[in-house]
């Protein structure tokens, strides 16, 4: 047991020591200790001389000509805090299994002040469920009032103590006007005959469950068997009787910008890239699904400076900025859903065509109508295998 | 020795004992002669091995068919464009895996010239399902094919090429016709070459995954890719160890019956 243990974890070093062959990821790697070291958190009022941040990539406002990262260096001038920006999530089950569970299962700091985990993966919640997330130093964040309301009572942290969106992105329905009427609800989508065989169906779990489940009239944020078994079925229907084509990730893109798909489910970050005039997004009739990736403080992490920095960035202005970019001064900007209130009105002023661009601030009727995924079934050893068989048959 | 004692035992041992733990992805796993992993492999996943070996053998055939006349004429016919021709072979060979898949979702396409003249011809509702060939069993066999036809064509061109043309001659002087010539001559002559082709195709074939994936809908995925979501989405590595050896085990078994009815001495007579 031992032996395996310690051999699974060096194949895992082993594979990680690959990302870690950059600059930043040296850094990253040296900076063990960076954050505040130790097992134990001691929540102090005094800033931290670097902040270790793990993120995903495209994940930030960039300046193309000097490749800084403009809010960053803003933050660094306003509050004297050096960023160790490194973007070292890909995924979250590798990034959970390379550089989290290794270090905090042995009650060590991972070297990171704040990660970001999406919710509709099960680490987040299992990171909050294992007690590996720090709490967060809410008197230093008092710009949370400005998160949005959708996302103030999530399943998984229902008050907030522990996690703050960084960016969200929406699950819907795109559909080729050229070929088909408007698709609006997951019922035309699968069960339109017209459809048969030109549809396909997001294969994450979480995406397809809460968008068939809202269809079904059922409440996404709590599964229950029945109403697992309830949408589960519908969507096995739909795929044996050859409604749905395949199972896809974001792979649908082509065949839909191509003709070959004339609707299929989607993720709203996906259809200004596809750039096709013809490509129609559209949140379902019984709503749809919102995703986010939720930033936190692993255990050991510098809470104070931490916190410091999300509240920085929940302030609306520095926020918009980093949305929209700012094509006068080189920015480009991060382009998906920011979960703070107010940044769109600074965004038009930064650039106006992001700014105003739906699928990136979409309006307040559009994000009523999402919903979030029950963290526990995204747990559930037993939905997650049923699921995977549907995907894989 | 080494060699196969560093690169193929020990993987083959870590695996084996893989497959027989107990335990999930939060609380890691433990060796427990876990024998029941293998019959839930068998059990929820029966209809994609038999699916992976029905895709592969009948890719296997298709390639053979396409490949072995191919093979005759570049061997007999070839003469100085021999090396040439040999290279269009192996061509597509230079281009990634993944591309060479994916360009066949773009020749199967709904609106592309194959799926129209099988409308044409009336075929695609025997071939293709609701109209599109894309995403269906047709598809993946066609990707199968393609992809492993050079392992088919290559052995039968280095059989074939070794024949002594003069063989072929004196039974078309002494007793036969051509077609009789071919039956009694050349192609037992070029078996160690079928069996080397159907073998290099056929086995890798039933593993693969990429071409399910990519050019599959949902009722045509193989065991390859159930074990691949086993191992990276699932986490559950014990049952995608079970299963990598159930494949290998029926894989064996097959191998085993070809080689009683086609001869063992072909199997080893195959100095490719």
């Amino acid at each position: 047991m031992t032996d395996h243990i310690s051999r699974r974890t060096f194949l895992r070093r082993a594979a990680a020591s690959g990302s870690l062959l950059t600059v930043p990821g040296l850094l990253a790697a040296c900076g063990g200790g960076g954050g505040s070291g130790g097992g134990t958190s001691t929540v102090t009022n005094k800033l931290a001389k670097t902040l270790h941040f793990s993120n995903w990539p495209y994940y930030m406002d960039t300046n193309k000509k000097n490749h800084t990262n403009p809010s960053l260096v803003e933050f660094q001038r306003r509050y004297g805090v050096n960023v160790d920006y490194v973007e070292d999530i890909n995924d979250n089950a590798g990034f959970y299994n390379s550089k989290l569970r290794p270090a905090l299962s042995r009650g060590q700091s991972t070297g990171r002040d704040i990660v970001v985990l999406t919710d509709n993966d099960r680490y987040l919640g299992l990171m909050l469920k294992q007690g590996w997330a720090e709490k967060l130093d809410k008197s230093a964040i008092p710009n949370i009032k400005n998160l949005i309301d959708v996302q103030k009572h999530p399943s998984f942290d229902p008050n907030r103590d522990y996690t703050l969106p960084w960016q969200s992105g929406m699950t819907g329905i795109a559909y080729n006007k050229t070929l088909t009427d408007p698709v609006l609800s997951i019922d035309d989508l699968f069960g339109n005959p017209k459809l048969k065989g030109k549809i396909t169906c997001l294969n994450d779990i979480g995406d397809a469950m809460t968008l068939v489940m809202l269809s079904n009239g059922d409440d996404p944020a709590h599964v229950t068997d029945k109403t697992w078994n309830a949408a589960f079925n519908r969507i096995k229907q739909a795929s044996d009787s050859g409604q749905i084509r395949s199972f896809t990730g974001n792979d649908y893109g082509p065949p839909l910008a191509r003709g070959d798909l004339s609707a299929a489910m989607s993720w709203s970050g996906d259809i200004p890239q596809l750039a096709s005039p013809h490509i129609v997004w559209n949140v379902p009739k019984d709503g749809g699904a919102i995703w986010t990736d939720n930033m936190l403080i692993p255990k050991g992490g510098d809470v104070y400076t931490a916190s410091v920095y999300m509240n920085y960035v929940y302030d609306p202005k520095v926020q918009g900025l980093m949305e929209a970019g700012d094509p006068s001064r080189n920015i480009v900007g991060i382009y998906y859903i920011p979960p703070v209130k107010g940044a769109g009105v600074w965004a038009k002023k930064f650039n106006p065509p992001v700014g105003s661009n739906p699928l990136i601030f979409p309006s307040t009727e559009t994000l009523n109508k999402m919903h979030l995924f029950d963290n526990a079934a995204l747990n559930n050893e037993k939905y997650l295998t049923q699921w995977n068989n549907l995907i894989s048959g | 020795m080494l060699w196969l004692a560093i690169f193929f035992v020990v993987p083959l041992g870590y695996l084996a004992y893989q497959s027989l733990e107990s335990g999930n992805v939060d609380f890691g796993y433990a060796f427990t002669w876990a024998w029941g992993n293998y019959w839930t492999a068998i059990r929820d996943y029966r209809t994609q091995f038999i699916r992976s070996i029905e895709f592969a053998g009948i890719a296997t055939v298709i390639a053979f068919v396409v490949s072995y006349p191919v093979a005759y004429w570049i061997a007999f016919r070839g003469g100085r464009w021999k090396n040439l021709l040999l290279l269009c072979i192996i061509a597509p060979f230079f281009v990634t895996y993944l591309i060479r898949t994916l360009a066949w979702e773009t020749i199967l396409s709904d609106h592309g010239f194959v799926v129209r003249t099988l409308g044409n011809l009336h075929l695609l509702g025997v071939l293709g399902q609701n109209g599109h060939i894309l995403s269906t069993g047709t598809a993946v066999v066609a990707g199968i094919t393609y992809n492993f036809l050079p392992f088919m064509a290559l052995p039968l061109y280095v059989s074939l090429e070794q024949i002594d043309p003069r063989l072929i001659e004196a039974a078309e002087d002494l007793y036969a016709n051509k077609i009789r010539a071919f039956l009694r001559v050349t192609f037992p002559l070029s078996l160690p070459g079928v069996v080397a082709g159907t073998l290099l195709t056929f086995i890798p074939a039933a593993g693969d995954f990429i071409n399910a994936q990519l050019l599959g809908g949902t009722q045509n995925h193989m065991i390859g890719n159930v074990i691949q979501s086993k191992f990276l989405e699932l986490s559950d590595y014990p049952s995608a160890a079970a299963m990598s050896f159930i494949l290998m085990g029926a894989i064996l078994a097959f191998v085993a019956i070809y080689a009683l009815i086609v001869g063992t001495e072909q199997l080893t007579g195959t100095a490719v």
